[in-house]
């Protein structure tokens, strides 16, 4: 059963949620949710199931879903709620979620504290403005790898990829091992783009060739793509003429770029670096909007998955403690009312501590006149805090009234208190 | 040969053939409506700047002239009866530099002749007022208040499905190949898919109605050239632009715009560029590089940084000459009964335009048709309303959780950039014209558009397919048969 108001919700159960959401508890948080889109916890982690994670902090090499096993099972442990196949339709900077499943319904939700863990996504087609036909068989790598290893779909038969970036180079192995032929893999820049240890590993071993200052200058098919034009390009990425070259594959993969996701941030008032494309966070992965905190590819991509949850931490951690101060804060306010014949107090609400250091001075003005002597009273519920006299109240002239410091425990025991003028 | 007779076949469920196929739908006609593509609106419907012309632009005595005017006084009331998304928010015609604005009340004069409503050219500092973003050496505007914009494949799903829910059959996959022809009337069609009979056949071909009218031996010297329009979509959370502008016109084309879309994106475009291949929707370096030039002339602040999609459609450009001899015009639209056959009503060389003269288009073949004698009885159970299906990204969250309590399917995110519900595609594979394909989806729901162009939605609409249709995902296409998405099982799936 979810609760209306938590001390921590978390946006996405990657890596980074995931940690962010278990340190958030362990540090004291007292409820905390986790929101995913998807029907399991883990993220894209699911559908990485080669190697290459867990080095830096299990000091073990592990494939993707056993990396995030290890922090779902600790969640588990944990009593951390999970809202899981919905997703988050809006946040506001007063860290009101909106959030929608199948299971669960329409969903309204109130924290204290907000940790954006949405990931990033990847750089599409467009983005890169790929001249060419629109045909089926064009897909980024992450797409085909999870019609590949969650779907249990080969997306083609002959591929090219485009870019060499890790997702593609793991990509290029994975469907080399399924059978497929991938033809090349084209990289616009005269550097590899991901891990060496991905090229080695991914493409050397397999025999897949690798073409640095290439790219791809047209698609060629129209219902299912039928080739793809390379061409080289010189230092000014401009394509070199002749060297022009018809590539026959059915499926083009893109592995062009990461770009953190952070429209939720942008509905909430977050301000975003021009640069990472992530928002601008403070030491405590604190963004501009007080009590909303950013964790792992929301905020930068990020080369390593341990790193990711190691961001995931630091942010966990200071979205409970921001939580925890902000609800001690809450229990120490108590709320000031008018009761009869007052239409106003100020101020309106109270810091109970404030009397510690002083006594507090209340201001009012009442509805009606009374033209003899009366008490202004301060009551929690039917008991007396203070009390005073006045020989007349008239609504033009303004009434003061001290809480004494010799009322702080009084004060302490209540969370209203409502002042009345009545006649003696 | 079947044995039926329909009263009228209408040739292509573009937006021309889905219009007509509506305004006929109100008559007591047995009507067969086919298209050669795996869904309706696949051609230059699906592909456009998505305005509603005020009518100013074509030159004045033309049918394109005369349509344009009609059928743009005729959307608010066919929006109102159909549910398609439409706003008369008025466009511009922005003139750079003093030059320019000398050619506005040209334009004008133009428009009043046109018969347009509602003109009025502004100065510079007024449509720096309206629009920020404009070059600030604007130095005014034609505002002509008529101008809209709407969802044009949305119209075309509309119309058809009004006319396909008040009887009309609709036939996809299914290519017109030959007339079936008696002495010198037209008794039916061939089709890939057998022969029809019928005593009227509707040419609303588009792209292909010079080969439809050729086979019936009408206009031999008739050709569609296909125009080619390139065209940016802009991240609606990076770029906000109000309003629809123009550029002033050249001779040859209306030039490259600045617009906004009813689902708040901003695009830029079109080109022009004559072709042979009339399949070719291909994008170009060159195309894309004149067009971002010709939007930057418009508002210089633009950046490619936040472009996040790319198409290219086709516009059906004819040669036949305007039918009032006086004027000098050889690109006007075919509306005509020929005299070389009985039995056709020929439609062709609608371009631009023609979306908005689409209604006023189905009108004329109406009244072409009783002016050959047909005797139009009308259904007394014709029903002018088609309804719009939930649509949950518009609506407010109070709204939202209405709709997710009543059918919990509702609730399900599977575009995560446009927020498209399961709900929404399963209405939309059940609908009165089913949606087979992603494409169909897409074009429909506007699912798979945002900022990652399906990398999320993609494998999840291919399951949602698969299970509705009651077929395996391998079958699931993009946009029909040869654009299928997967090729075989994994060797763990097969194994299992």
């Amino acid at each position: 059963m979810l609760k209306e108001r938590y001390d921590v919700i978390v946006i996405g159960a990657g890596p980074a949620g995931l940690a962010a959401a278990i340190e958030a508890k362990k540090t004291g948080a007292q409820d905390v949710l986790v929101v995913e889109r998807a029907q399991e916890l883990g993220g894209i982690l699911q559908q990485c199931i080669h190697n290459g994670f867990g080095l830096l902090i299990f000091k073990k090499d592990m494939p993707g879903p056993a990396y995030a096993q290890h922090f779902i099972d600790e969640l588990a442990g944990l009593h951390i709620d999970t809202l899981l196949d919905a997703m988050a339709l809006n946040v506001t900077s007063e860290r009101h979620v909106y959030a929608t499943s199948r299971t669960s319904g329409f969903l309204e939700l109130d924290t204290r504290a907000l940790v954006l863990a949405m990931g990033c996504r990847e750089r599409t087609r467009a983005q890169i403005a790929l001249p060419g036909t629109r045909p089926a068989g064009v897909y980024t790598a992450g797409t085909a790898q999870r019609f590949v290893n969650i779907e249990g779909f080969m997306p083609g038969k002959r591929f090219v990829i485009l870019g060499s970036g890790d997702i593609g180079m793991i990509m290029a192995r994975r469907l080399t091992f399924e059978g497929a032929k991938v033809e090349r893999v084209l990289e616009i820049m005269p550097f590899l783009t991901g891990l060496t240890r991905n090229y080695v590993q991914c493409l050397l071993d397999y025999d897949i060739p690798l073409q640095l200052q290439h790219t791809v200058k047209r698609i060629i098919g129209n219902d299912r793509v039928e080739a793809i034009e390379s061409v080289q390009i010189d230092k000014q990425r401009q394509p070199i003429p002749g060297t022009e070259e018809i590539i026959p594959c059915d499926t083009l993969l893109l592995s062009v770029g990461l770009i953190p996701e952070n429209e939720l941030s942008r509905k909430a008032g977050v301000s975003l670096d021009p640069v990472t494309g992530g928002p601008f966070v403070d030491e405590k992965m604190q963004t501009n909007v007080p009590g909303i905190f950013a964790a792992g590819n929301v905020v930068h991509v990020y080369d390593l998955v341990d790193w990711v949850t190691q961001a995931g931490l630091l942010c966990g951690r200071n979205a409970a403690q921001y939580a925890i101060a902000e609800r001690k804060h809450h229990g120490r306010r108590v709320k000031m009312k008018a009761g009869d014949n007052v239409r106003y107090v100020v101020p309106h609400v109270l810091d109970k501590e404030s009397l510690a250091e002083s006594a507090q001075r209340l201001q009012m003005r009442v509805t009606l006149p009374i033209e003899e002597p009366v008490w202004v009273e301060v009551m929690n519920g039917e008991e007396r805090v203070t009390r005073k006299t006045e020989l007349y109240v008239r609504p033009g002239e303004m009434v003061n009234i001290d809480i004494p410091q010799s009322a702080y425990d009084a004060v302490q025991r209540a969370s209203e208190l409502s002042v009345r003028v009545v006649r003696r | 040969m079947a044995d039926k007779t329909y009263d009228v076949i209408i040739i292509g469920a573009g937006v021309v053939g889905s219009m007509v196929a509506r305004f006929l739908s109100r008559y007591k006609l047995d009507i067969l409506l086919i298209e050669k593509d795996s869904d309706i609106g696949m051609g230059a419907s699906s592909a456009n700047t998505a305005i509603v012309h005020a009518g100013y632009d074509p030159k004045p005595g033309t049918l394109k002239a005369e349509m344009n005017v009609l059928g743009n006084q005729m959307f608010d009331q066919l929006a109102g009866e159909l549910n398609f998304s439409f706003e008369r928010r008025g466009d511009y015609v922005v003139a750079i530099g003093p030059e320019e604005f000398t050619k506005l009340e040209g334009l004008r004069q133009q428009g009043l002749e046109n018969g347009v409503p509602g003109m009025v050219i502004i100065n510079g500092a007024d449509v720096r007022r309206r629009e920020p973003n404009i070059n600030p050496e604007v130095s005014g505007a034609l505002w002509a208040t008529t101008g809209g914009i709407c969802d044009p494949f949305g119209v075309v799903v509309a119309a058809a499905e009004n006319a396909v829910v008040n009887g009309v059959t609709l036939m996809t996959d299914t290519a017109f190949q030959d007339f079936i022809v008696e002495g010198r009337r037209i008794v039916g069609i061939k089709t890939n898919r057998g022969d029809f009979n019928s005593r009227w056949v509707v040419n609303s071909a588009g792209l292909y109605c010079d080969e439809v009218m050729h086979k019936a031996g009408v206009r031999p010297e008739f050709k569609i050239t296909p125009r080619k329009g390139e065209y940016y979509v802009f991240d609606k959370a990076e770029i906000t632009i109000n309003n629809v502008l123009f550029p002033v016109p050249s001779a040859t084309s209306k030039g490259i715009l600045v617009t906004t879309t009813v689902h708040g994106n901003t695009i830029i475009g079109p080109n022009a560029l004559e072709i042979d291949d009339k399949e070719d929707r291909s994008i170009t370096r060159e195309g894309l590089d004149e067009i971002w030039q010709g939007a930057l002339n418009l508002v210089p602040s633009l950046s490619l940084r936040y472009s996040i999609a790319e198409f290219a459609g086709l516009r059906p450009g004819g040669n036949a000459p305007c039918a009032n001899l006086d004027v000098k015009y050889n690109k006007d639209y075919i509306i005509e009964i020929p005299k070389e056959v009985d039995g056709l009503v020929n439609l062709g060389g609608i371009e631009s335009p023609g979306l908005t003269s689409s209604p006023a288009i189905a009108v004329r073949v109406v009244e072409l048709l009783e002016g050959a004698g047909e005797k139009l009885e009308e259904k007394p159970d014709w029903n002018p309303i088609r309804r719009a299906r939930p649509r949950f990204r518009d609506m407010l969250p109070t709204e939202q959780k209405l709709l997710v309590e009543n059918d919990a399917s509702y609730g399900r995110i599977i575009c995560r950039c446009e927020n498209v519900t399961e709900g929404e595609i399963v209405a939309e594979i059940h609908a009165p014209i089913p949606a087979r394909t992603y494409d169909a989806i897409k074009r429909r729901t506007w699912l798979g558009t945002g900022r990652c162009q399906g990398g999320f939605d993609t494998p999840r609409v291919v399951e949602i397919l698969a299970r509705e249709l009651g077929v395996s995902p391998l079958e699931i296409s993009k946009k029909g048969k040869g654009s299928e998405f997967l090729v075989r099982p994994t060797k763990d799936k097969e194994a299992e």
